[in-house]
């Protein structure tokens, strides 16, 4: 399968190909270069998926013109 | 004439009912004579200034009422007229009630829905499932409610690092229905990739901006999925039907949008886990079958497979070298008795008897004086050398 760019990649679809890796290599099927190959991969969408999920702080903004974005400010209740 | 007895009578009043114009209708009139019986129906008379019907709605019916209908209260009555055989009145099977002033709302409510549900706009297969996770939440509600602090705070307890961007809107009163289809329409063109409608509690008629046939329309052509969040549990409005998908309250959208931020770490975590040991097991099984291999004859004693290679490599050379020279000899005496024939067949001989050759230019023998004509060049070989001659004249026989 042609693998998609990391950077284009969702977050969904890296879950999904990395639970595939992890199911092919345990199914032991694969030779040695080819298990190397998919570890490899496995690792990337790993931490891409980390990553994601370790990104930056919350963000609060409001559209508060057409096309005009600002910061939120929320009061705690 | 032939009398008839009291049940046929009602039987034929009754039928005489079951027509379109008394099986779906619209009364209006005053509550009076209201009984909640213990069985859960409600009993009650509609009248106005001249006359009085008798009405019920059963239980299965006036559970799904927002509002207890008092005696005194106008209200509009949706249902069908029927005779109560035991006593031969005939009275409104309550269907609906509204009370009057939001009856009409109701009514349209339930014409737009009937309407929108033909045109297919509620089907299942038109829902778009929401993104796992989210990479900007749009939020379009009323920006000083308490629905958008209650988003606010469920999306961001549940995922530290959400993304919200809020679209103010109007979400009652005059204008709001277009307020809120500008907003989603803005929305359209933001990188967010799921979308939060809604509002808090109200009654229906402060719910009705998202009862709007042109919001319903601009909600099934949203391109990003639109999650309705209008009310309480209770209250469903058109952009409830259409919408992706229905949360019951602001706070429930909230949940249904992101997922646990831990939840998701523990998954990644879990995969990478089984990636690394999955590679672990198959480098040792790897490992194990070297070992045997390394283990076996062949590779125990290295210089095995070469001798046996070396044997063969001398069988090969003497082979060859044997074929080679039967091969020669065959070709030597082969040549000789070439070169015997070749002897017998030689003009040298002849020649050096004192015999010449005479050919034309062109190298042919000639056998015949006419072959020629004087002035043309002949050549003469000898046993010793080549004579150039040219013809004087000839004698043809």
């Amino acid at each position: 399968m042609s693998e998609p760019k990391m950077e284009e990649l969702k977050f969904e679809q890296a879950l999904a190909r990395l639970e595939e890796i992890v199911r092919l290599l345990e199914q032991g099927e694969s030779t040695l270069d080819e298990s190397l190959a998919l570890f490899e991969e496995g690792v990337r969408l790993a931490r891409f998926c980390n990553d994601k999920l370790d990104e930056a702080e919350a963000k609060i903004e409001i559209m508060v013109k057409e096309g005009r974005i600002e910061p939120l400010e929320v009061e705690e209740a | 004439m032939q009398p008839i007895t009291v049940s046929e009578l009602t039987k034929r009043i009754s039928s005489a009912l079951s027509v379109p114009a008394f099986q779906s209708l619209a009364v209006e009139g005053e509550i009076s004579n209201f009984v909640h019986h213990a069985s859960g129906h409600m009993y009650f008379s509609l009248k106005d200034a001249h006359s009085r019907v008798k009405a019920v709605m059963f239980r299965s019916r006036n559970r799904l009422l927002n509002f207890l209908p008092k005696n005194g209260e106008t209200v509009i009555a949706v249902g069908s007229v029927g005779v109560y055989e035991p006593s031969g009145e005939y009275q409104l099977y309550v269907e609906m009630l509204f009370p009057k002033g939001t009856g009409d709302l109701h009514l349209a409510f339930e014409k737009l829905k009937a309407k929108l549900e033909a045109e297919g706009l509620f089907d299942a297969a038109r829902k778009r499932p929401l993104p796992l996770l989210p990479r900007k939440v749009g939020v379009i509600t009323s920006p000083s409610g308490a629905a958008l602090r209650d988003i606010i705070r469920v999306l961001t307890r549940r995922f530290p690092a959400v993304q919200i961007l809020v679209f103010p809107a109007l979400v009652q009163g005059e204008g709001a229905p277009e307020s809120l289809i500008k907003a989603l329409q803005l929305a359209q063109d933001t990188d967010c990739d799921v979308l939060i409608m809604g509002r808090g509690g109200g009654s229906f008629e402060e719910l009705n901006a998202f009862n709007d046939e042109q919001l319903a329309r601009a909600i099934a052509n949203s391109a990003i999925p639109v999650v309705s969040a209008v009310g309480h549990e209770t209250d469903f409005t058109i952009a409830d039907f259409v919408a992706d998908l229905r949360a019951p309250t602001p706070s429930a959208a909230a949940e249904l949008v992101v997922p646990l931020q831990e939840e998701l770490q523990r998954a990644v975590t879990s995969a990478a886990k089984r990636l690394v040991g999955a590679l672990r097991r198959q480098i040792s099984a790897e490992r194990r079958f070297l070992t045997q291999l390394a283990s076996s004859a062949a590779l125990q004693r290295p210089d095995y497979r070469v001798n046996q290679l070396r044997q063969r490599l001398d069988d090969l050379f003497t082979n060859l070298t044997l074929h080679n020279t039967h091969k020669l000899a065959l070709r030597r005496s082969q040549l000789g008795n070439l070169a015997g024939r070749l002897e017998t067949l030689s003009p040298l001989q002849t020649l050096a008897r004192g015999y010449a050759i005479c050919s034309d230019a062109e190298g042919h023998v000639l056998r015949s004086a006419d072959q020629v004509q004087p002035g043309d060049a002949v050549n003469v070989t000898l046993y010793a050398g080549l004579l150039l001659c040219r013809v004087e004249g000839r004698k043809c026989p």
